[in-house]
């Protein structure tokens, strides 16, 4: 199997990853890259606790993760890995081979743009996206597996919810 | 407000707040209101759009405008019992219920001679026992 998903999402860990993508992709583990949550027994505890028994879950500080990725891609079972924000995606884009990057969920903060109903983002963040996508990464927002993926240029292009 | 105290209850003093997923909170602060007519006593907390950050900001103020030291969520996974978790790594006498159902909220509305934590407890164990399964051999 392999990583079926590298997702974007500033809550991490929650219902729309175990329940919305886990249970229909029949996600075995979740690798979950942020250096303050590495950093953390307490941060990764609490996050344990939302996912099923019968789901692993790995953390990672970001330069871990460029190592540990090419062995999570050989894992038998499917797996997911998510990071809070853009730029740790862009350094696994960069060291990893990551090559389709999901947008998940990036809420609303002061100087963020709404996008779309979950997505929010400032131009620093539009910028970056655009870099992702510059280097070869296909980049689509699309918070639950049925949603309609949107193009980052689609995305981009927006100004208001749709 | 401690967990010991009396509850200084009546049908329409806030006790609770009720947090979760699109209308979880609203819809089941609502079936309560009709069903009982006490849905006051439970503030339903929306937090769509939100960050993780914000989430727990907001809940942390609902708590505090209306004093109540009770939450309840719908999921274990989600994001308000992540941030609720977060708030009661500070607060000894608060208490947290996620995986919360109708009958759980129906329990606790009416348990107003306990405190608010032991009115949580209790509509915690009722809520679990309030699932049955119907029909199909089962």
């Amino acid at each position: 199997m392999t990583i079926e998903l590298y997702r974007i999402d500033d809550r991490l860990i929650h219902g729309q990853v175990v329940v919305g993508w886990g249970q229909p992709l029949d996600i075995g583990f979740i690798v979950l890259v942020d250096d303050t949550v590495a950093a953390s027994d307490w941060e990764q505890e609490l996050y344990r606790m939302g996912v099923p028994p019968e789901m692993d879950l790995y953390f990672h500080t970001t330069a871990d993760a460029i190592e540990a990725i090419p062995r999570y891609r050989t894992d038998p079972r499917r797996g997911l890995l998510l990071t809070g924000d853009i730029d740790t995606m862009r350094r696994l884009v960069d060291g990893a081979g990551v090559v389709t990057v999901n947008i998940g969920g990036i809420h609303s903060r002061a100087g963020r743009t709404q996008r779309l109903r979950y997505v929010f983002l400032s131009p620093e963040e539009e910028t970056a996206l655009r870099a992702l996508a510059e280097r070869g990464a296909g980049v689509t927002a699309q918070d639950v597996p049925g949603a309609r993926p949107v193009s980052l240029t689609d995305l981009l292009s927006r100004t208001e919810l749709t | 407000m401690s967990s010991d105290a009396p509850a200084a209850a009546s049908a329409t003093t806030p006790r609770a707040i009720v947090a979760g997923h699109g209308d979880f909170a609203a819809g089941l602060v609502s079936a309560v209101e009709q069903i009982t007519g006490r849905g006051a006593q439970l503030i339903p907390v929306s937090v769509q759009k939100l960050s993780v950050e914000d989430i727990e900001a907001l809940l942390r103020s609902r708590m505090q405008e209306a004093n109540v030291r009770v939450i309840f969520t719908d999921l274990q996974a989600g994001s308000c019992t992540m941030a609720s978790r977060r708030i009661l790594r500070g607060m000894n006498d608060a208490v947290l219920i996620a995986g919360t159902n109708l009958p759980t909220l129906l329990d606790f509305v009416f348990a107003d001679a306990r405190t608010p934590a032991d009115a949580a407890r209790h509509a915690a164990e009722r809520g679990r026992a309030a699932i049955t399964v119907h029909g199909a051999g089962a």
